[in-house]
């Protein structure tokens, strides 16, 4: 098991550690809901060094990234972010990912931990236009920096105006007395914030500063586990268990990162796919009753037949009440359809929902 | 780590509280924290006489969600509805507030093979 930077803090702190995607990771400090409370309501800051981070540039770069990423990165500026996937040949996704445009010629790719491998070698073996590649994985460090309270909270520890940084870009600059680090408006939980890439062997001067700035805003560090509920009240696609190999783009309402401006990996099937619709698609739904809701748990129609699965499901901290995703036949996929959610030996009745749960 | 010396304990982290042929039955403090925040605690089994070993609920944590194993045969005859509203209070007091279910023992010689407090602070290393 790999340690990130800081997990020799995080247990100071605290921390309950566990393995996750090959890393020793903190999952929670204070307690989940506490913590969910603290980055919708203030500012919350993750460790998310486990992610991994690959550097492509040169002048073939672009052509790499358009031939393996669905979205157009065509349409990217310096200093713009843009969420993408790669779509696999046989309809599924290698993994989901953020491309950032450093500089002309220069990409930065944001992979999942637990895909790192699978994915160098994925665009390894699409690399035949001759982009230069380079894993950065082991020697950055990502933290985020999350809330309502985030920009107020951190202006101190930057010359630059946070503000004025919109949602999906980023700069590069000086924040908590290290004079390069990218400060991105990202983020994985619906609250705003911030992302921070550094060296690992600045992270932990930039973790004690923003603790310390945040201090009187009421920041609080936050694990996994909050994460996992954050993102999911979103209804933010989780890899591994909302999307994977076998889900396609399409079926996982991620459309609106599919761009067919230019062929990519099975791009023909995809457009086909859009163009007469998927079998099944991803919904987002609300327990009408008491349970929980939980990744692998079926969806079951009226006549208890089972129709579907669910992929991710938890209780919400915000709502007080039980919601997941999970896939069915189109048939059932319409907002307000009922379903049902078979929590073990009971069919608790469901409704289909828009996304995000928590707005 | 809260282990009450007049309690009995189980290798599952539960407690239990013997009252003539009555057991009250809870989670440890020590299963509470392992948990985290729990959100739901579901007992299904009320009325019912099962045997020891034998799963009477589940409790589910934000992330997790585990089976509760009846320590002792008997008939469930009680079970703590204001978990229902507040399963919170499994965390916050779990030898109090947060009990579970009241069972009548169908056989009291099992009681012999709980854990004493000590037994117990033992098997977690507490």
């Amino acid at each position: 098991m790999k340690n990130t930077a800081l997990t020799t803090t995080h247990k100071a702190l605290g921390a309950k550690i566990v393995p996750f995607a090959g890393y020793n990771m903190p999952v929670q400090y204070e307690g989940v809901n506490i913590e969910h409370e603290t980055v919708r309501k203030a500012v919350g800051m993750f460790d998310v060094s486990h992610m991994g981070e690959f550097l492509i540039e040169g002048e073939h770069a672009l052509e790499l990234i358009q031939k393996i990423s669905s979205n157009d990165a065509s349409k990217l500026t310096i200093g713009k972010a843009q969420y993408s996937c790669l779509p696999n040949d046989d309809g599924g996704i290698v993994d989901d990912l953020i491309i950032y445009k450093l500089k002309e010629e220069q990409y930065l790719l944001v992979v999942n931990a637990g895909n790192i491998e699978k994915d160098w070698n994925w665009i390894t073996s699409k690399n035949d236009v001759g982009a230069n590649m380079r894993d950065l994985s082991e020697d950055y460090s990502l933290l985020a920096i999350q809330g309502p309270k985030a920009i107020e909270a951190m202006q101190s520890l930057t010359s630059h105006d946070l503000s004025e940084i919109k949602f999906y870009n980023f700069v590069v600059g000086d924040f908590a007395g290290i004079d390069y680090v990218i400060i991105s408006a990202t983020g994985y939980t619906g609250s705003g914030g911030f992302e921070i890439y550094c060296k690992n062997s600045e992270v932990k001067q930039i973790w004690d500063k923003v603790l310390e700035a945040g201090a009187d805003f009421g920041i609080k560090p936050i694990g996994l586990a909050a994460r996992d509920t954050l993102r999911l009240e979103m209804g933010y696609c989780l890899y591994g268990n909302d999307i994977d190999d076998t889900t396609s783009p399409i079926e996982a309402g991620l459309g609106w990162i599919t761009k067919f401006t230019k062929d990519f990996t099975n791009s023909e099937a995809l457009k086909a796919e859009k163009e007469h619709g998927s079998q099944r698609k991803l919904i987002a739904f609300e327990l009408d009753e008491r349970g929980i809701p939980r990744h692998g748990y079926d969806i079951v129609d009226g006549n208890g037949k089972t129709i579907g699965v669910v992929t991710s499901g938890t209780m919400s901290p915000s709502l007080g009440k039980g919601i997941g995703l999970g896939y069915v036949p189109t048939v059932f996929a319409e907002v307000n359809s009922k379903i049902n959610i078979q929590i073990r030996k009971n069919a608790v009745p469901a409704t289909v929902i828009k996304l995000p749960f928590y707005k | 780590m809260n282990i009450p010396s007049d309690l009995k304990y189980t290798k599952d982290h539960e407690w239990v509280k013997i009252e003539g042929d009555v057991a009250t039955i809870g989670i440890t403090d020590f299963a509470q924290g392992e948990l985290g925040d729990i959100v739901y605690v579901e007992v299904e089994t009320l009325d019912e006489t099962l045997d020891a070993e034998e799963i009477f609920g589940t409790v589910e944590a934000v992330k997790t969600v585990s089976d509760l194993f009846l320590p002792l045969s008997g008939e469930i005859i009680e079970f703590n509805e204001a978990l229902e509203d507040e399963p919170e209070k499994v965390n916050s007091d779990p030898y109090g507030d947060g009990w579970m279910i009241k069972v009548k023992c169908s056989d009291m010689s099992q009681t012999e093979a709980l854990m004493s407090a000590d037994d117990y602070k033992a098997l977690i290393g507490a």
